[in-house]
């Protein structure tokens, strides 16, 4: 597929001296949705806010859609909607107003009927003529999303979309961002939530202390990465891990009734078989089993942990 | 050109005009309003004339101007320095728009504010005393070439301030005193001779000049310097701006 971000020796140096990104490369699919997960202060805003040209970068280049954001930054940027972090609005503007206005900035000429379909998908058509003050939080979220699509951008950037925002509106956002992609706008977001990393993006990034540590295709990423645990329910409880099997990673839960096998499945033996031949042989029965997949969560928090 | 841009900024600055008349236009009008009440009517019947003009008369080039440069100012400066201090610029920042473009909207709001504001206020003064003009098309061309040059360095004021307290700073320490100081109450010719030279490092002194001379045909300095003069500030505002925006000044980090 081809690559509709090219950021190559990306660095980033604040007036302060902090280093925010260390010359990072980065390439994002056209159409895919990625998530850019990293703790706080890893880089994430930054790296999106030269993207989109909030921020001047120290060195290192950035293309969009086969554009350089700098020399032709027009044609970069009109292809880039962005909804930021912050809550940032005209208090005193009007809903359908605000949208316009974006539209405008865009260079785009009016069109009503697309704002209209975009206020109704975000379900802020009986609000249009709300001055944005009288909004609560999430209907503000919403403007904000509203406002970046009014230009029609192939690329849409979502930087920590839902943080403070209720289910129903996570719910309405995730669907039309999945609408979104299949209209093949291109998708990049920055999330707390590793759950809806997990659940929405088709590949992931993990950015720490200003480097990409890993960019790999989430289903990849869970194989490869991933610890799973298998969970023996006895029939009989234990009350201890039975001395001939302390080679292998086993917890007793505390009424004795479940062992739980922690393995890597990146692993050439993963350690089942023998696992159920000792166990046999140690006389333990069980009545079932299960085996969990460790969450992204798990993984992310394993890496930066590997890094420091 | 992205115009769709610049005019979407105007029609946002415009409409922000209209949502707040009171203090944009009401309350600037009333207080220039009382100037001419008070020194055109009370006590301008007791001044003698100066330049052969009545002194109530001869005082409403010289507070158009006043108005002019404070709103011009303020105007273009909050017009920037909003949308900085409440994050909403990260959609013009964002946006494929150029310098000019951006500067095009804000100045241009800021400056068709003034321009109608100085036109209202002057309506206001006719009311009071008698004024004739001259040369109205070099009296307009004063108006829009003031309105546009202080706009511009409004622009940078609001650029540059990281405090509210900071936008009203430079009008209220600069502005206010130069005007007052550059001839809207007196000819130059009234002061000794010492200071008719230091005045004339009063830049407001061309600006009332000859603003002056297109209502009665009679100026401190030649009408020509007058006019160098301003475009030069005005050149001097538009440098400074490309350099802001050349280095991301206080913009982009």
């Amino acid at each position: 597929m081809p690559s509709v971000i090219s950021v190559q020796g990306l660095s980033k140096v604040y007036e302060s001296g902090f280093e925010a990104l260390k010359s990072v490369d980065l390439d994002i699919q056209k159409g895919e949705i990625f998530a850019l997960l990293g703790p706080n202060g890893a880089g994430k805003t930054t790296l999106i806010s030269i993207v989109c040209g909030l921020v001047n970068k120290s060195a290192g280049s950035v293309r969009v859609g086969g554009h350089d954001i700098v020399s032709d930054y027009r044609a970069a940027r009109s292809l880039i909607g962005l909804v930021p972090q912050e809550l940032t609005t005209d208090q005193f503007e009007k809903v359908e107003d605000t949208v316009a206005f974006t539209r405008g900035l865009f260079g785009k000429p009016k069109n009503p009927a697309h704002i209209e379909r975009i206020l109704k998908d975000l379900s802020l058509w009986d609000k249009r003529s709300n001055q944005l003050r009288t909004l609560s939080g999430g209907m503000k979220r919403r403007v904000m999303i509203a406002k970046a699509l009014s230009h029609e951008p192939q690329i849409l950037f979502l930087d920590e979309p839902t943080a403070g925002v209720d289910v129903e509106l996570r719910r309405d956002m995730w669907d039309v961002v999945l609408r979104l992609r299949e209209a093949g706008v291109t998708i990049i977001l920055t999330t707390h939530y590793l759950e809806e990393a997990e659940e929405m993006a088709d590949r992931i990034g993990v950015i720490s202390k200003g480097e990409i540590i890993l960019v790999e295709e989430k289903a990849a990423l869970m194989q490869k990465l991933g610890r799973k645990q298998l969970t023996l329910l006895l029939q009989e409880p234990l009350a201890e891990v039975p001395a001939a099997l302390s080679s292998y990673d086993l917890s007793l839960s505390e009424d004795g009734t479940e062992l739980v096998y922690t393995y890597d499945t990146r692993s050439e033996r993963t350690g089942i078989t023998s696992l159920m031949t000792d166990l046999r042989d140690a006389d333990i029965r069980f009545r079932d089993l299960y085996t969990v997949q460790s969450s992204l969560e798990e993984i992310f928090v394993n890496l930066v942990r590997e890094r420091r | 050109m992205n115009l769709h841009a610049s005019a979407a900024i105007y029609r946002f600055e415009m409409n922000r005009t209209a949502r707040t008349v009171l203090q944009s236009i009401i309350s600037p009008v009333l207080s220039t309003s009382l100037y001419f009440v008070v020194f055109g009517g009370a006590i301008g019947s007791r001044i003698q004339e100066v330049d052969g003009i009545s002194y109530g008369a001869f005082i409403v080039p010289g507070l158009i101007m006043l108005s002019l440069l404070t709103q011009s100012v303020s105007n273009a400066a909050f017009g920037i320095y909003f949308p900085k201090f409440t994050g909403t610029i990260y959609e013009i920042l964002s946006a494929p728009i150029s310098y000019a473009e951006i500067v095009l909207g804000y100045v241009g709001a800021a400056a068709s504010k003034s321009i109608i504001l100085g036109l209202i206020i002057l309506a206001t003064a006719a009311l009071f005393v008698p004024i004739r003009i001259e040369h109205p098309f070099v009296m307009l061309a004063f108006l829009v070439l003031t309105a546009v040059t202080f706009s511009l360095f409004g622009f940078i004021i609001g650029i540059w301030a990281d405090g509210f307290e900071k936008l009203q700073l430079i009008p209220l320490l600069f502005i206010m005193p130069l005007t007052f100081l550059g001839g809207t109450f007196y000819s130059i010719s009234m002061l000794p001779p010492i200071w008719q030279k230091v005045t004339l490092l009063n830049p407001v002194v061309y600006l009332v000049s000859g603003f002056r001379w297109s209502f009665y045909g009679t100026s401190d300095v030649p009408v020509a310097i007058s006019l160098g003069m301003t475009v030069l500030f005005m050149l001097i505002c538009m440098a400074v701006i490309w350099i802001i925006f050349r280095t991301g000044w206080r913009l982009r980090p």
